[in-house]
Parts: C-alpha cells; structure tokens; sequence
C-alpha cells in the first residue's frame, strides 16, 4: 500500500517538474532562485491549511470554515496592533492562534459531542466567523499603516534566503509528519478513518480525536490569519473569502481520500505546490488571471480522476455468481 | 391526519402525541409563525402585499435550486457548482442576447446549458465513480472560470425588454405574484408529489438509506442519481434564466456563494445530509423562513454579513435544539 502511495507522489512530484520545466523553457525567468523562492513562499500559508484540511478529511470529516477562522483570528490579531502597536510580535501571534484555538473548539465540540455532521457544522461556522468580523469590527478595514512596524515585518523576515512563513512551514509540516507517523493519536486519525467500526473496536475514541483535529485545523487557521494580514497589510471582512474551497482542492489533488483514512503529508504539501506554482506561472505566461480559476477547476478533475482508484466507491459482492461474473470479466 | 394504515409493523411502537410534535415540519411551522410574528412586531412596511410580494423575489430563484438540491442530498449525493452552473447560464443568455437570438432562445439557452452542466457532474459523479463532494468542488471552479475567461471584467448588459420583463413585472396583478415566485410553488407542489406520491420519489429514500441495498432490490441507483444531477443542471440554468432577467446584467460574480446558502435551505428544510430522509414541504417551509428573516431584518437596515452570521447560527441551532431535546427526553439518539 504504501508502494502504491510513495508511487503516486513521486508521479505528482514529476508532473510538477515538468509543468516548471515547461513554464521555465517559455520564461527562463520563472526558474530563477529569486522566483522559484517566491513561489514557495507564496506557497506557504495554502500549505499549511491544507496540512490542518487533511488531518480533519482523515477522520471522514471537512471544515469549510477554515478561511472564515482564519479572516476572523487575522482581523482580532490586526485590531490588536492597532491599538498596541508595540507588543512584542509574539503577542499577535499568539493571539491569533488564541482565537484560532476557540473557534475550532467549538467546531469540535458541535461535531463530536452534539454528533451533527461536520458538513453542516462548518457550513454554519463559514458564514458566523466570517459575520463576526463585521460584527467585532462595525465594518471596518485595518490598513498596512496602522498595524504598526512590528507586527508587519516579522513575515517579511528572511533567513537563508527564505522569509518566516515558509520556515513557519517547515516547522508545521514536520510536527504534523511527525505527529501522524510516530503517535499512537496520529495513527488513530487514519484508524478512524479507515474503519471508524474497527477503530472504535479498538479503543479509539472519535468524538476526542475529532475535537483534537478541529481544534489543531483552528490553530492553524488563526496562525495563517495573522500571517495573511501581516503579509498582505489589511484586515477586512472578505479576506481569503472562498479560499476553503483552494484548501480542499490542493488536499485533493495531493492524493487525501475524501472518503476519510487516505492522505500523507508529502502528498498535501505537493498538492499545494501544485496550485501555487499555477498561480504564480499565469502571469509569466502572460496569461490574463481570469484564466486561473476555469484552469484550477480541470486540475482538480484531472487529479481526482487520477486518484480515482483510491477513491472509488465500489459495492462490494457479496451473491458467488455475482463475484465469478466479476471473476470471469476480468 | 393520519394516512391509513396499509401495514401494521408489529413492533414499532405506536405513534405518540409527542412523536407529531416533534416532527420537522411541525417546528418549521412554529418557526416560521414566530418570524412573521417578529417582523410584524418591528416593522411596519412588513406586512404590506406588495412588499412581501417584492420579498420574494430575493428567494425565489435560490428556491427554484434547492427543490433539485434537495432530492439530490437525499440519495447521499451534494452539487456544490449549482451558482457556477448559474453564472454560465447567465452568461449563454447574455451571449444569445447580445447576437440578437429571438426571445424564445434566451429563455431556453439557459436550462440547456444547465442539462449540459449537470450531465457533466453526474457522468463524472455515477459514470467514473468519483465522489460528488469533490467532483463538484472542482467543475463549481471550472465552469465559473469559463464565465469569468469569456466575460473577464466586463458586464453584458443590453437585454430585449420583452425579456428583462419576465423578472421585472408580476405574472399576476392581484394578488402580485411575481413570475419567479409562481413557478417555485408550481415546481414544489410537483416535487412534492413526485417525492411523496410515486414509487420513483420512494426509491430515492431506498437510495438514501441503503444504496447498496437499493441496488440489489433492482432500482437503478447509478442512472436515477445521474437523472438527478441533470435535474440540479436544469433548474440552476432556469434560476439563471429568472435572476438575469430580474437584474438585467450578466458579471462572472453573479450568485457567487448561493451553493452555500442553497443547501442551508434544504438541511433546514429537514433533509438529512446523511441522506434518506427529507420532505418538500420542510424544505418549502424553511424557504420562507430563511427569506423572510432576510427580507424583516433588511428592512430595519440590519447589514447582509450581520444576517447570514444569524442565519448560520439558525442552521446550527435548528439541528442541535433537537439532539439535545431527545437526549433530554431520553430517547436513543437518532444518526443525524
């Protein structure tokens, strides 16, 4: 099995070579160190939501409200600089994820102790996060100039060539690695989601593995909001608004099974880079923006149709004529 | 009120006084009293004829979809590109009117593109096998980029009067009954028998409840799913017909996020996102709800963002309140 999985991300990791191959031979400029640490960059924040999106898809579940958190804990953590610009930068931050941390609590919370399902609790929480911001703030926008210095130049910091946010990466990438690969509550994110019967046979609890990861997917949204305010220098109601659904998309094309139980950091973190370097390659290619969402629209597709051995919902046969017809066909 | 008994299961218990109480439909119906009630009390442009008649042209058209929607979710199945299938409609009619096609063309593009969209999502959906949830997040993308490649940041907006008329002008005087509205109560009294009263309405619950099973009693689960996602292409394309009329442009945002306030219409309404359960008239009864609480507090000038952080706390509310109730009575908790 895992030959199968290892197998498909290399074959995605080829495709994006490829791909920036062939961006590269029309416009030598998009395989420059300068641009290509650019598109990772950029990269980084799509990354790390899709890593939070892909822990909750393992566990059969979906939050559609993670750029909705994430406008919010940004717009709380900006209002905060603007009144104290001169808190040390991990105060914002750590309020961010404050905030990030209650609203997917109360996500978990709806989900697993209430048992509504976490379509139609996210579906809510999308359009409430995202209200509050109007109702916390009356409406009103944070601009870049009144943020204070602090607060906007910790994402714009570099080292080694790369700023923060792709460092901040890195760091969430391996925790969550390591998190799913060498704890016993990582692997019970996939038991849960292969075979919730089984697991629970098992001794998995669902309901407290399901408020852990809506809780982790909130911590990051809250960091991401104050990582996408500080970068981009405003803070108002309709920031990342629809981004969930890009979320989504680059766990799909990175190989998650929304089906639940299927989906490896590697794959995500590919399945963003994906969407990022096509982001990045429009403008090079001197194509208008407009093309970019019909073109993010037939990757999907074509990655789903890729990926559809796993995600194949098949009827299992249970009538012996039935499976040596099936026998026989093949 | 009760149906004649065809079939005594033995040992289901008997229905109970409480059962009726705390069905759906029931506590849609106190619901949507208490908001009239509450509109009424707050406002008083609210209970004018034809202010509510004008109230119902911000719903109807979403309506029109989530009848469709509905039966989809019923067989386990979701359509996320309903607006995207909305704003590509829009987008032909706008095309067909600027090429100065004939009336009868601008109000038939736009359900044919429709029938093309849906049948696009449920080949991927029932013919490949892929899961509807994603298929659909990804042709949402699609076909609202097509809208936005063809148009880019421009507007259509020269439409024949004797078009823009149909979602500008009542199809009755008296009482004023908008043409939108009139053909979302025709289409739910249809639905409503389909779902309720024929054996194809009953094999979508089998689908619902048991897909599996379904298959193996002989329905067609593949083909009546595909059949349904043709119907979710068809009505968003005769919802896009309706809106475009109504406001009389085309821009690659319209009904930008309506998926999201659809199916909140129709898991309000009753329908179980599980799949196998639902009913019409909770689906009919939570339109109005939804609309006139939008259409009341918009009245006291109460901002758009504000109502849907009230609406979404609705939806939320509305499927919690009886989890706790029955846990409350002590009764086993029932799959949601």
């Amino acid at each position: 099995m895992s030959a199968i999985l290892k197998h498909r991300e290399a074959a995605l990791a080829a495709i994006i070579l490829a791909m920036v191959a062939a961006i590269g031979a029309y416009a030598p400029a998009f395989i420059s160190i300068p641009n290509i640490v650019r598109v990772l960059n950029d990269t980084s924040i799509l990354a790390m939501l899709a890593l939070a999106q892909m822990m909750v898809i393992l566990t059969r579940g979906i939050d559609l409200s993670t750029a909705s958190a994430l406008a919010l804990a940004g717009m709380i953590s900006a209002s905060l600089a603007q009144y104290h610009p001169d808190l040390p930068v991990i105060a914002y931050i750590g309020l961010a994820i404050a905030v990030g941390i209650l609203l997917g609590l109360i996500n978990g919370g709806l989900i697993a102790i209430l048992g509504i399902p976490p379509i139609v609790v996210t579906l809510g929480t999308l359009a409430v996060y995202r209200g509050m911001i109007v109702v916390y703030g009356g409406g009103n926008q944070v601009n870049a100039s009144e943020m204070g210095d602090t607060f906007q130049s910790f994402p714009k910091l570099t080292l080694f060539g790369f700023s923060t946010l792709f460092w901040i990466m890195l760091a969430v990438a391996l925790a969550v690695w390591l998190f799913l690969t060498m704890t016993r509550t990582g692997r019970g994110l996939y038991a849960v989601g292969g075979n919730p019967v089984a697991a629970r046979y098992c001794g998995i609890s669902l309901p407290r593995l399901e408020i852990l990861v809506y809780t982790i997917a909130g911590a990051i949204s809250g960091l991401c909001g104050y990582l996408w305010v500080s970068r981009y220098g405003v803070a108002y109601s309709e920031i990342a608004s629809g981004y969930e659904l890009t979320v989504i998309a680059a766990c799909v094309i990175g190989g998650v099974s929304i089906a639940g139980g299927v989906g490896t950091v590697a794959g995500t973190l590919l399945g963003a880079l994906f969407l990022g370097v096509i982001v990045n390659a429009l403008p090079v290619m001197q194509v208008t923006p407009f093309w970019q969402m019909a073109i993010s629209g037939a990757v999907i597709l074509a990655a789903v149709v890729v990926n559809a051995r796993a995600e194949k919902r098949g009827v299992k046969l249970i009538l012996p004529e039935a499976r040596r017809a099936a026998g026989a066909a093949k | 009120m009760t149906p004649p008994v065809r079939q005594a299961i033995a040992d289901a218990a008997p229905p109970r006084v409480s059962d009726w109480l705390l069905r759906w439909e029931t506590i849609l119906v106190l619901l949507l009293f208490v908001v009239i009630a509450g509109n009424t009390i707050i406002s008083s442009y609210f209970l004018d004829i034809y202010n509510l008649s004008d109230a119902t042209y911000n719903f109807s058209e979403k309506a029109i979809v989530a009848l469709a929607m509905a039966l989809l979710i019923i067989t386990r199945e979701i359509d996320l590109s309903v607006a995207a299938i909305i704003a590509l409609a829009s987008l032909a009619t706008g095309l067909a009117s600027e090429a100065g096609a004939p009336l009868w063309v601008l109000l038939t593009i736009g359900p044919a593109i429709g029938i093309v969209c849906g049948a696009f999502n449920g080949f991927l959906v029932t013919g490949i096998g892929l899961p509807s949830i994603v298929v659909t997040i990804g042709t949402m993308s699609l076909y609202r980029g097509l809208a936005q490649v063809v148009l880019g940041d421009q507007v259509i907006k020269n439409y024949p009067k004797d078009y823009t008329a149909i979602g500008q002008s009542y199809l009755v005087s008296w009482p004023p009954l908008p043409y939108s509205f009139v053909i979302f109560l025709v289409l739910a009294v249809l639905f409503g028998i389909v779902l309720h009263k024929t054996a194809f309405g009953r094999k979508l619950y089998a689908i619902g409840n048991n897909p599996t099973a379904a298959k193996f009693s002989g329905i067609p689960v593949e083909r009546i799913r595909f059949q349904l996602f043709v119907l979710t292409g068809l009505l968003p394309g005769l919802a896009a017909t309706l809106l475009t009329a109504r406001i009389g442009s085309t821009r690659p945002n319209i009904a930008l996020g309506w998926e999201l306030e659809i199916i909140t219409m129709v898991i309000l309404g009753g329908v179980s996102i599980a799949g196998g359960s639902g009913t019409i008239p909770g689906v009919v009864l939570a339109v109005f709800i939804l609309g006139l609480i939008t259409f009341g507090l918009s009245l006291i000038n109460v901002p758009g963002i504000v109502i849907s952080v009230i609406l979404g706390c609705l939806l939320i509310a509305s499927i919690a309140a009886p989890i706790l109730l029955r846990r409350a009575m002590g009764r086993p908790k029932r799959q949601a």
